[in-house]
Protein backbone atom coordinates (compact mmCIF):
# COMPACT_ATOMS: atom_id res chain seq x y z
CA UNK A 1 0.00 0.00 0.00
CA UNK A 2 2.67 2.40 1.05
CA UNK A 3 4.77 1.63 -1.97
CA UNK A 4 1.89 2.32 -4.20
CA UNK A 5 1.17 5.68 -2.70
CA UNK A 6 4.79 6.67 -3.03
CA UNK A 7 4.89 5.82 -6.70
CA UNK A 8 1.80 7.84 -7.31
CA UNK A 9 3.43 10.91 -5.80
CA UNK A 10 6.53 10.71 -7.95
CA UNK A 11 4.58 10.49 -11.11
CA UNK A 12 2.56 13.51 -10.10
CA UNK A 13 5.55 15.74 -9.32
CA UNK A 14 6.96 15.42 -12.76
CA UNK A 15 8.68 18.83 -13.02
CA UNK A 16 12.09 18.74 -11.34
CA UNK A 17 14.15 21.82 -10.58
CA UNK A 18 17.40 21.77 -12.44
CA UNK A 19 20.15 21.94 -9.82
CA UNK A 20 23.05 21.79 -12.25
CA UNK A 21 23.88 25.48 -11.74
CA UNK A 22 23.76 25.25 -7.96
CA UNK A 23 27.48 24.41 -7.61
CA UNK A 24 28.34 27.38 -9.78
CA UNK A 25 26.35 29.73 -7.58
CA UNK A 26 27.97 28.34 -4.45
CA UNK A 27 31.40 28.63 -6.04
CA UNK A 28 30.69 32.25 -6.85
CA UNK A 29 29.82 32.87 -3.20
CA UNK A 30 32.93 31.00 -2.18
CA UNK A 31 35.19 33.11 -4.37
CA UNK A 32 33.52 36.26 -3.11
CA UNK A 33 34.36 35.37 0.47
CA UNK A 34 37.86 34.24 -0.43
CA UNK A 35 38.60 37.56 -2.09
CA UNK A 36 36.95 39.94 0.34
CA UNK A 37 38.19 38.47 3.59
CA UNK A 38 41.61 38.10 5.07
CA UNK A 39 42.85 35.07 6.91
CA UNK A 40 43.51 35.29 10.61
CA UNK A 41 47.24 34.95 10.12
CA UNK A 42 48.66 35.10 13.63
CA UNK A 43 47.96 32.94 16.61
CA UNK A 44 47.99 34.94 19.79
CA UNK A 45 50.49 34.02 22.47
CA UNK A 46 49.55 36.90 24.72
CA UNK A 47 46.32 37.70 26.51
CA UNK A 48 44.56 40.39 24.55
CA UNK A 49 41.49 41.93 26.12
CA UNK A 50 41.27 45.38 24.59
CA UNK A 51 40.13 48.35 26.66
CA UNK A 52 36.88 50.14 25.75
CA UNK A 53 36.69 53.64 24.27
CA UNK A 54 33.99 55.79 22.71
CA UNK A 55 35.87 58.22 20.46
CA UNK A 56 37.08 55.54 18.09
CA UNK A 57 37.93 55.59 14.41
CA UNK A 58 37.86 52.74 11.95
CA UNK A 59 40.99 51.63 10.18
CA UNK A 60 39.74 51.51 6.64
CA UNK A 61 42.52 49.95 4.62
CA UNK A 62 43.51 46.73 6.24
CA UNK A 63 46.47 46.19 3.94
CA UNK A 64 48.19 49.22 5.46
CA UNK A 65 47.89 48.05 9.04
CA UNK A 66 50.52 46.09 10.94
CA UNK A 67 49.88 44.79 14.40
CA UNK A 68 51.94 44.82 17.56
CA UNK A 69 50.51 42.74 20.38
CA UNK A 70 51.41 43.32 24.02
CA UNK A 71 50.13 41.43 27.01
CA UNK A 72 50.67 38.76 29.57
CA UNK A 73 51.63 35.40 27.97
CA UNK A 74 48.74 32.95 27.81
CA UNK A 75 51.00 30.08 28.89
CA UNK A 76 52.09 31.90 32.02
CA UNK A 77 53.50 28.75 33.63
CA UNK A 78 56.12 28.62 30.86
CA UNK A 79 56.68 32.26 29.94
CA UNK A 80 55.87 34.00 33.21
CA UNK A 81 53.40 36.76 33.90
CA UNK A 82 55.50 39.72 32.79
CA UNK A 83 53.84 41.39 29.75
CA UNK A 84 55.56 40.50 26.49
CA UNK A 85 55.57 41.88 22.98
CA UNK A 86 54.38 39.67 20.15
CA UNK A 87 55.33 40.41 16.56
CA UNK A 88 53.94 38.12 13.86
CA UNK A 89 54.17 34.64 15.35
CA UNK A 90 56.85 35.02 18.01
CA UNK A 91 57.65 36.82 21.18
CA UNK A 92 60.00 39.71 20.57
CA UNK A 93 62.29 41.98 22.47
CA UNK A 94 62.24 45.75 22.30
CA UNK A 95 65.25 45.91 19.98
CA UNK A 96 63.48 43.73 17.40
CA UNK A 97 60.79 46.32 16.77
CA UNK A 98 62.99 48.37 14.46
CA UNK A 99 63.64 45.40 12.17
CA UNK A 100 59.98 44.42 12.30
CA UNK A 101 58.98 47.91 11.14
CA UNK A 102 61.53 47.74 8.36
CA UNK A 103 60.29 44.30 7.25
CA UNK A 104 56.69 45.49 7.25
CA UNK A 105 57.66 48.49 5.17
CA UNK A 106 59.51 46.32 2.67
CA UNK A 107 56.41 44.16 2.26
CA UNK A 108 54.35 47.12 1.02
CA UNK A 109 54.68 48.97 -2.28
CA UNK A 110 56.72 52.11 -1.94
CA UNK A 111 53.82 54.49 -2.54
CA UNK A 112 51.90 53.07 0.38
CA UNK A 113 54.68 53.11 2.94
CA UNK A 114 54.07 56.62 4.31
CA UNK A 115 50.43 55.70 4.91
CA UNK A 116 51.19 52.69 7.05
CA UNK A 117 49.59 52.44 10.47
CA UNK A 118 50.99 50.44 13.34
CA UNK A 119 48.08 49.25 15.40
CA UNK A 120 48.94 48.38 18.97
CA UNK A 121 46.73 45.68 20.42
CA UNK A 122 47.48 45.95 24.08
CA UNK A 123 45.87 44.05 26.93
CA UNK A 124 43.98 46.32 29.31
CA UNK A 125 45.88 45.02 32.34
CA UNK A 126 49.28 45.97 30.92
CA UNK A 127 51.29 48.69 32.63
CA UNK A 128 52.33 51.72 30.61
CA UNK A 129 56.05 51.10 31.04
CA UNK A 130 56.38 48.59 28.22
CA UNK A 131 53.95 50.58 26.07
CA UNK A 132 56.07 53.71 26.45
CA UNK A 133 59.18 51.71 25.51
CA UNK A 134 57.50 50.42 22.34
CA UNK A 135 56.33 53.91 21.43
CA UNK A 136 59.88 55.23 21.84
CA UNK A 137 61.18 52.45 19.57
CA UNK A 138 58.55 53.30 16.95
CA UNK A 139 59.51 56.96 17.10
CA UNK A 140 63.15 56.15 16.54
CA UNK A 141 62.36 54.40 13.25
CA UNK A 142 59.88 57.10 12.22
CA UNK A 143 56.80 54.92 12.47
CA UNK A 144 54.71 57.76 13.84
CA UNK A 145 51.28 56.82 12.62
CA UNK A 146 49.90 54.60 15.35
CA UNK A 147 46.58 53.35 16.57
CA UNK A 148 45.64 52.25 20.05
CA UNK A 149 43.31 49.39 19.29
CA UNK A 150 40.20 49.45 21.44
CA UNK A 151 36.72 48.05 21.44
CA UNK A 152 33.62 50.18 21.29
CA UNK A 153 32.18 50.67 24.72
CA UNK A 154 31.70 52.95 27.67
CA UNK A 155 34.83 53.63 29.69
CA UNK A 156 34.82 51.98 33.09
CA UNK A 157 34.22 54.32 35.99
CA UNK A 158 32.20 56.73 33.90
CA UNK B 1 26.96 -0.81 -20.71
CA UNK B 2 28.16 1.45 -17.92
CA UNK B 3 31.00 2.68 -20.09
CA UNK B 4 28.59 4.00 -22.60
CA UNK B 5 27.49 6.65 -20.13
CA UNK B 6 30.64 8.15 -18.56
CA UNK B 7 28.91 11.11 -16.93
CA UNK B 8 30.12 12.14 -13.50
CA UNK B 9 27.44 12.72 -10.97
CA UNK B 10 27.70 16.38 -10.07
CA UNK B 11 25.07 16.25 -7.40
CA UNK B 12 27.58 16.33 -4.56
CA UNK B 13 29.50 19.22 -6.07
CA UNK B 14 27.25 21.70 -4.32
CA UNK B 15 27.88 19.98 -1.00
CA UNK B 16 31.63 20.15 -1.45
CA UNK B 17 31.43 23.81 -2.39
CA UNK B 18 29.23 24.44 0.63
CA UNK B 19 31.81 22.81 2.87
CA UNK B 20 34.53 25.06 1.49
CA UNK B 21 32.28 28.07 1.87
CA UNK B 22 31.58 27.28 5.51
CA UNK B 23 35.28 26.75 6.13
CA UNK B 24 36.15 30.20 4.78
CA UNK B 25 33.29 31.81 6.65
CA UNK B 26 34.58 30.39 9.91
CA UNK B 27 38.29 31.04 9.45
CA UNK B 28 38.09 34.59 8.17
CA UNK B 29 37.59 37.78 10.10
CA UNK B 30 35.18 40.41 8.93
CA UNK B 31 35.67 42.71 11.91
CA UNK B 32 37.23 46.07 11.21
CA UNK B 33 39.95 47.20 13.55
CA UNK B 34 38.90 50.21 15.57
CA UNK B 35 40.79 52.39 17.96
CA UNK B 36 42.22 55.76 18.85
CA UNK B 37 44.46 57.11 16.10
CA UNK B 38 47.45 59.11 17.27
CA UNK B 39 50.47 60.66 15.64
CA UNK B 40 53.67 60.24 17.61
CA UNK B 41 56.07 63.19 17.72
CA UNK B 42 59.14 62.72 15.51
CA UNK B 43 62.34 61.64 17.27
CA UNK B 44 64.28 64.42 18.93
CA UNK B 45 67.37 65.59 17.14
CA UNK B 46 70.02 66.11 19.83
CA UNK B 47 71.62 68.91 17.79
CA UNK B 48 68.43 70.83 17.18
CA UNK B 49 67.84 73.89 19.31
CA UNK B 50 65.29 73.36 22.08
CA UNK B 51 61.76 74.38 21.07
CA UNK B 52 60.52 77.72 22.35
CA UNK B 53 58.92 77.37 25.76
CA UNK B 54 55.14 77.22 25.82
CA UNK B 55 53.48 79.74 28.06
CA UNK B 56 52.30 78.11 31.22
CA UNK B 57 48.76 79.42 30.95
CA UNK B 58 48.35 77.57 27.66
CA UNK B 59 49.18 74.14 29.04
CA UNK B 60 46.62 71.82 30.57
CA UNK B 61 48.65 69.29 32.51
CA UNK B 62 47.06 65.90 33.10
CA UNK B 63 49.11 63.52 35.17
CA UNK B 64 48.25 59.87 35.81
CA UNK B 65 50.25 58.22 38.56
CA UNK B 66 51.10 54.58 39.14
CA UNK B 67 47.95 54.02 41.18
CA UNK B 68 45.81 55.37 38.31
CA UNK B 69 45.03 58.58 40.17
CA UNK B 70 44.53 61.73 38.14
CA UNK B 71 46.20 65.03 38.80
CA UNK B 72 44.58 67.73 36.67
CA UNK B 73 46.39 71.09 36.75
CA UNK B 74 47.91 70.25 40.12
CA UNK B 75 44.69 69.11 41.73
CA UNK B 76 43.37 65.62 42.33
CA UNK B 77 40.92 64.97 39.52
CA UNK B 78 38.28 62.49 38.52
CA UNK B 79 37.86 60.79 35.16
CA UNK B 80 34.14 61.66 35.12
CA UNK B 81 34.89 65.38 35.25
CA UNK B 82 37.90 65.38 32.97
CA UNK B 83 35.92 66.02 29.81
CA UNK B 84 34.17 69.10 31.19
CA UNK B 85 37.38 70.44 32.72
CA UNK B 86 39.20 70.06 29.43
CA UNK B 87 36.45 71.81 27.48
CA UNK B 88 36.27 74.62 30.01
CA UNK B 89 40.02 75.09 29.83
CA UNK B 90 40.33 75.02 26.04
CA UNK B 91 37.38 77.31 25.41
CA UNK B 92 38.20 79.75 28.22
CA UNK B 93 34.90 81.56 27.85
CA UNK B 94 35.51 83.76 30.89
CA UNK B 95 38.89 85.04 29.62
CA UNK B 96 40.54 83.78 32.77
CA UNK B 97 44.21 84.87 32.78
CA UNK B 98 45.25 81.41 34.00
CA UNK B 99 43.61 79.77 30.99
CA UNK B 100 44.82 79.74 27.39
CA UNK B 101 45.08 82.71 25.08
CA UNK B 102 42.51 82.97 22.32
CA UNK B 103 43.35 84.70 19.12
CA UNK B 104 41.44 85.60 16.00
CA UNK B 105 42.54 83.74 12.93
CA UNK B 106 41.29 83.62 9.40
CA UNK B 107 40.49 80.10 8.26
CA UNK B 108 39.15 79.21 4.82
CA UNK B 109 35.44 78.35 4.81
CA UNK B 110 35.09 79.59 8.38
CA UNK B 111 36.20 83.19 8.20
CA UNK B 112 37.43 84.87 11.34
CA UNK B 113 37.30 82.48 14.26
CA UNK B 114 38.80 82.43 17.69
CA UNK B 115 41.41 79.72 18.04
CA UNK B 116 42.49 78.58 21.47
CA UNK B 117 46.22 78.23 21.96
CA UNK B 118 45.63 75.61 24.65
CA UNK B 119 47.70 72.44 24.65
CA UNK B 120 46.94 69.34 26.63
CA UNK B 121 49.99 67.75 28.16
CA UNK B 122 49.47 64.15 29.17
CA UNK B 123 52.01 62.60 31.47
CA UNK B 124 51.91 59.09 32.77
CA UNK B 125 53.95 56.85 34.99
CA UNK B 126 55.46 53.53 33.97
CA UNK B 127 53.09 51.91 36.43
CA UNK B 128 49.91 53.44 35.04
CA UNK B 129 47.55 50.80 33.72
CA UNK B 130 46.88 50.83 29.99
CA UNK B 131 43.15 50.84 30.56
CA UNK B 132 43.37 54.06 32.58
CA UNK B 133 45.64 55.62 29.99
CA UNK B 134 43.16 54.84 27.22
CA UNK B 135 40.31 56.12 29.39
CA UNK B 136 42.12 59.45 29.82
CA UNK B 137 43.06 59.64 26.12
CA UNK B 138 39.44 58.90 25.29
CA UNK B 139 38.09 61.66 27.53
CA UNK B 140 40.56 64.21 26.14
CA UNK B 141 39.62 63.23 22.58
CA UNK B 142 35.95 63.40 23.54
CA UNK B 143 36.41 66.95 24.84
CA UNK B 144 38.00 68.06 21.58
CA UNK B 145 35.37 66.24 19.53
CA UNK B 146 32.65 67.97 21.54
CA UNK B 147 34.15 71.38 20.82
CA UNK B 148 34.48 70.49 17.14
CA UNK B 149 30.88 69.30 17.03
CA UNK B 150 29.66 72.52 18.61
CA UNK B 151 31.63 74.69 16.21
CA UNK B 152 30.55 72.62 13.22
CA UNK B 153 26.90 72.81 14.23
CA UNK B 154 27.17 76.54 14.70
CA UNK B 155 28.86 77.18 11.36
CA UNK B 156 27.57 74.44 9.07
CA UNK B 157 24.53 73.10 10.88
CA UNK B 158 25.77 69.51 11.13
CA UNK B 159 27.92 67.63 13.58
CA UNK B 160 31.62 67.36 12.83
CA UNK B 161 31.54 63.59 12.45
CA UNK B 162 28.76 63.93 9.88
CA UNK B 163 30.63 66.38 7.69
CA UNK B 164 31.52 64.91 4.33
CA UNK B 165 33.22 67.82 2.56
CA UNK B 166 36.96 67.42 3.08
CA UNK B 167 37.56 71.19 2.99
CA UNK B 168 35.10 71.80 5.79
CA UNK B 169 36.65 69.01 7.86
CA UNK B 170 40.10 70.56 7.46
CA UNK B 171 38.71 73.97 8.39
CA UNK B 172 37.23 72.66 11.64
CA UNK B 173 40.40 70.75 12.36
CA UNK B 174 42.39 73.95 12.01
CA UNK B 175 40.04 75.87 14.24
CA UNK B 176 40.07 73.20 16.95
CA UNK B 177 43.35 71.33 16.71
CA UNK B 178 43.81 67.97 18.39
CA UNK B 179 46.57 69.34 20.59
CA UNK B 180 47.48 66.48 22.88
CA UNK B 181 51.15 66.32 23.69
CA UNK B 182 52.73 63.47 25.52
CA UNK B 183 55.70 64.17 27.67
CA UNK B 184 59.04 62.60 26.96
CA UNK B 185 59.17 59.57 29.21
CA UNK B 186 61.17 60.09 32.31
CA UNK B 187 62.91 57.26 34.04
CA UNK B 188 61.81 57.63 37.60
CA UNK B 189 62.08 54.76 40.01
CA UNK B 190 62.60 51.15 39.08
CA UNK B 191 61.10 49.48 36.04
Amino acid sequence: MIKGRFKKDTTKASQKINTASLPDIIFMLLFFFMVTTTMRETTLFVRNTLPPATEIQKLERKSLVSFIYIGEPIQSQIFGTEPRIQLNDTFANLNEIASFVEAERQARPEAERPLMIFSMKIDRETKMGIVTDVKQELRLVNALNINYSTTRGEVRGM
Amino acid sequence: MARMNPEINAGSMADIAFLLLVFFLVTTTMDVDTGLRRLLPPPIDPNAPPPPPVRERNVFVVLVDRNDRLLVRGELGNITQLREQTKEFLLNRTNDPTMPVREMRHIDNLGEVEVSRGIISLQNDRGTSYEMYIAVQNELAAAINDIRNDLSREKFGVRFDQLTDQDLITAIRQAVPMAISEAEPKDIGDR
